[in-house]
């Protein structure tokens, strides 16, 4: 066998597992694996403007695709620089590799130019991480850490690379034999368990599909397998804000999202269920809301690949342990098997058609300002048809294109859900762009919110993506201004975003095309001009200032107490609902 | 407003884990990122190639974050197996402390006393101290200490508690 050094070790065992993308950015600890990529063309390196847009753009690759993202930063400032997003990937459980230079192996601990214990930062917000000693370990390592942050519930994996390991040379055959991995997650389900769930199934009079992020994770198949079970059993089918697509919003059987921002039929037909299904959802209490009010008259099935989801908060009558989409095969084989016949639950449909009558999507209209709500429904209208790739930000823009903008497939809809990271939109867009070159990708985005990670503008123009971001400016870091209008009597402590760039210039600067659009009269033609311009595009959509994202259930609230419009709102809370966040 | 506690109960786990560098701060670490408890902790290399170590955790809580605790271990990628041995029947635990004595006349007297009917051995003795070893369940090591404490306790070693089912089949 031939020596090699780490670095090209590194370098061929990446294009052995099919990577073609990686996201990063160099400095002294990764010279060597740079120097390497310089001489493998096949492996598209994707020069981003800051570490922490590395991993957002390997989380908009991947969960666009389905691949696993992967990202190549220095030591140091590189190395926590990316934690952001690795502890994002972590909580929306996005498969990400994440490598990063180490200073050598014999000056680790002496606080050596930047040096930062890479692999103490990120123990707690990985999957799992490495320290690699010897070139003679990488490959394997490599292999396992694919393997890792793709099997199971997925997430981020770190390989810390010290510079000498990168220099130093072992023997190495790409086609050494992989050894057997010591991560097998159960992706089968109990047929015990299964076979309770079917009964439990049959027995329902008010049962509802409450999903989530692992029927995406679960690969496209699922979601066929999801529509297939929801049209078995006819009954409603509500989702987390990561499992938006899965689902298509165009059933009959959709209610909405659920949850803090989901919609009344949603969160009154969990409260009055007597079945709920939690495919692939982990009862966040962005979901539950007050615990002891949830669901309360409810048996509840939960299936989940991770073991520790299940019972964490809310406890469940019935766990499975397994992957959903195959669970979910799993189900339907044991349901037809008894010869299941659909129910027509036409006292339940009753009652969720009285829930839909309160219309709580509605929003006040204006012909002075342009209504986010309005916004998004209309940029849907634009460009449904084309199926575009949509990101956002994290705040009330957020929330409204979870309301307003219908999903039908999955993988469309890339947002920070767990850890709610500002700046996510706009390097997730470019991640999703390269992963789909012939997607329509629009970043939805806040004027706080676009601004931090606003250099990814750059990034964009270097590798002629023609990403899309469509920008609701209401001048207010909108979902904080609208707490504390619910909890602190309107006191607006530093959510005004004073200050703001001119957008259209700052595009203009980075060779963008920049569109304002201020007047409901040209917002169809400003989307319009949007969409039709070639390359990169920004639109400063200027809208109502004050408006608010409802329904809500505030925090502390049992989904029955929702507010479904500015006239339920208070102004203060107890102390109870305040300390919660 | 308080902030409300709930009642603990105590119980002692026993993972099999890959002996790799950073498993203890890992398992340590999953412990105070979720705020769970750990009353003591002992590790020790116990496979002949070195590769496998036995971690015993005395841990506290509600019976609802024993099995989250529990969960959360498993899912940690180098450990191997966790078992609730509170949970899965009859098991042996023992602790080993060193305590160190001072003192003169009746107390020195008394501390000899007290250690024959703990069986607890002298390991080392001075004409004005002794340190005592002394081996059993943590409630015994614990009264023992109390007893020393009144006739001229200057230190206390512990080892934290190791735990092994009862039967003849392994965890």
């Amino acid at each position: 066998m031939a020596e090699k050094s780490g670095a090209d070790i590194l370098v061929e065992t990446l294009l052995d597992l099919g990577v073609d993308t990686v996201f990063g950015y160099p400095g002294g600890a990764v010279l060597p694996i740079y120097d390497a990529l310089y001489e493998h063309p096949k492996i598209k390196h994707i020069l981003v403007r800051h570490e922490q847009a590395a991993t957002h753009a390997a989380e908009g690759y991947a969960r666009s695709t389905g691949k696993p993202g992967v990202v190549l930063v220095t030591s140091g400032p590189g190395a926590t620089n990316a934690v952001t997003g690795i502890t994002d990937a972590l909580m929306d459980s996005i498969p990400m590799v994440v490598i990063t230079g180490q200073v050598a192996t014999n000056l680790i601990g002496t606080d050596a130019f930047q040096e930062a214990d890479t692999i103490g930062i990120t123990r707690h917000c990985t999957k799992h991480n490495y320290l690699v000693k010897k070139p003679s370990d990488l490959a394997h390592v490599v292999q396992e850490a694919f393997h890792i942050a793709t099997q199971g519930r997925p997430g981020p994996v770190v390989i810390d690379i010290p510079k000498n390991v990168q220099v130093a040379a072992a023997e190495f055959s790409r086609h050494t034999a992989k050894g057997n991995s010591r991560y097998q997650p159960q992706t089968e389900g109990d047929f015990k368990a299964i076979n309770s769930a079917a009964e439990m199934i049959m027995s329902a009079k008010a049962p509802i599909l409450y999903t989530g992020g692992g029927i995406i994770n679960s690969g496209p198949k699922a979601s066929k397998t999801l529509r297939e079970l929801a049209e078995m059993l006819g009954c409603p089918v509500t989702s987390t804000l990561m499992g938006l697509g899965a689902f298509p919003a165009s059933s009959e059987q959709w209610l909405g999202m659920l949850g803090m921002h989901g919609t009344f039929e949603a969160n009154m037909a969990m409260n009055k269920a007597d079945l709920v299904v939690c495919l692939g959802a982990r009862f966040d209490d962005r979901i539950t809301g007050r615990l002891d009010a949830f669901s309360p008259h409810s048996k509840k099935i939960h299936v989940d690949i991770d073991r520790s989801s299940i019972n964490k908060t809310i406890r469940v009558d019935l766990p499975v342990v397994g992957d959903v989409g195959r669970v979910m095969e799993q189900l339907i084989a044991v349901l037809k098997g008894r010869r299941f016949a659909k129910p027509d639950h036409e006292e339940w449909w009753s009652r969720i058609k009285g829930w839909r009558a309160t219309k709580c999507l509605e929003y006040p209209e204006s012909k002075k300002e342009i209504m986010p709500q309005l916004a998004i429904r209309r940029l849907w209208e634009a460009t449904h048809e084309r199926e575009p790739i949509i990101t956002t930000e994290v705040g009330q823009h957020q929330m409204w294109a979870a309301q307003h903008f219908d999903f039908e497939k999955p993988n469309k809809w890339l947002t920070s859900g767990g850890l709610g990271t500002m700046g996510y939109g706009l390097p997730a867009a470019i991640g999703a762009q390269l992963g789909n070159p012939d997607a329509l990708v629009i970043d939805i985005a806040g004027e706080a919110s676009i601004q931090m990670n606003i250099q990814e503008l750059g990034t964009a123009t270097q590798y002629r993506l023609p990403v899309k971001i469509f920008i609701l400016n209401n001048e207010y870091m909108g979902m904080v201004r609208q707490w504390q209008e619910l909890t602190y009597e309107s006191r607006y402590s530093n959510s005004y975003s004073d200050s703001l760039p001119d957008f259209v210039k700052l595009a203009e600067s980075y060779d963008w095309t920049g569109i304002r659009i201020e007047d409901p009269a040209d917002l169809d033609a400003g989307i319009k001009k949007m969409l039709e311009t070639d390359g990169p595009v920004l639109v400063d959509c200027r809208v109502s200032k004050l408006a608010n994202c409802f329904p809500m259930i505030p925090s502390g609230a049992a989904h029955t107490d929702m507010l479904l419009s500015a006239e339920d709102v208070l102004g203060t809370m107890d102390d109870q609902a305040k300390a919660l966040v | 407003m308080h902030i409300q506690e709930e009642a603990v109960e105590r119980h002692v786990l026993a993972l099999l884990v890959d002996n790799e560098a950073g498993i203890l701060a890992r398992i340590a670490g999953m412990f105070t990122a979720r705020g769970y408890n750990i009353d003591s902790l002992t590790v020790a290399d116990i496979s002949e190639d070195h590769a496998v170590s036995r971690i015993t955790i005395a841990t506290n809580g509600p019976p609802h974050v024993i099995e989250q605790i529990i969960a959360q271990l498993d899912r940690l990628v180098p450990v191997h197996s966790v078992r609730d041995l509170t949970e899965s029947g009859p098991h042996v635990q023992r602790e080993l402390a060193l305590v160190k004595v001072a003192g003169k006349g009746e107390n020195r007297i008394e501390a000899m006393r007290l250690a024959d009917a703990y069986r607890a051995r002298i390991v080392d003795a001075s004409t004005e101290s002794f340190i005592f070893e002394i081996t059993g369940a943590p409630e015994k090591i614990e009264a023992f200490v109390a007893l020393m404490r009144e006739v001229g306790l200057v230190e206390v070693g512990r080892t934290g508690v190791v735990a092994v089912g009862r039967g003849p089949n392994a965890g």
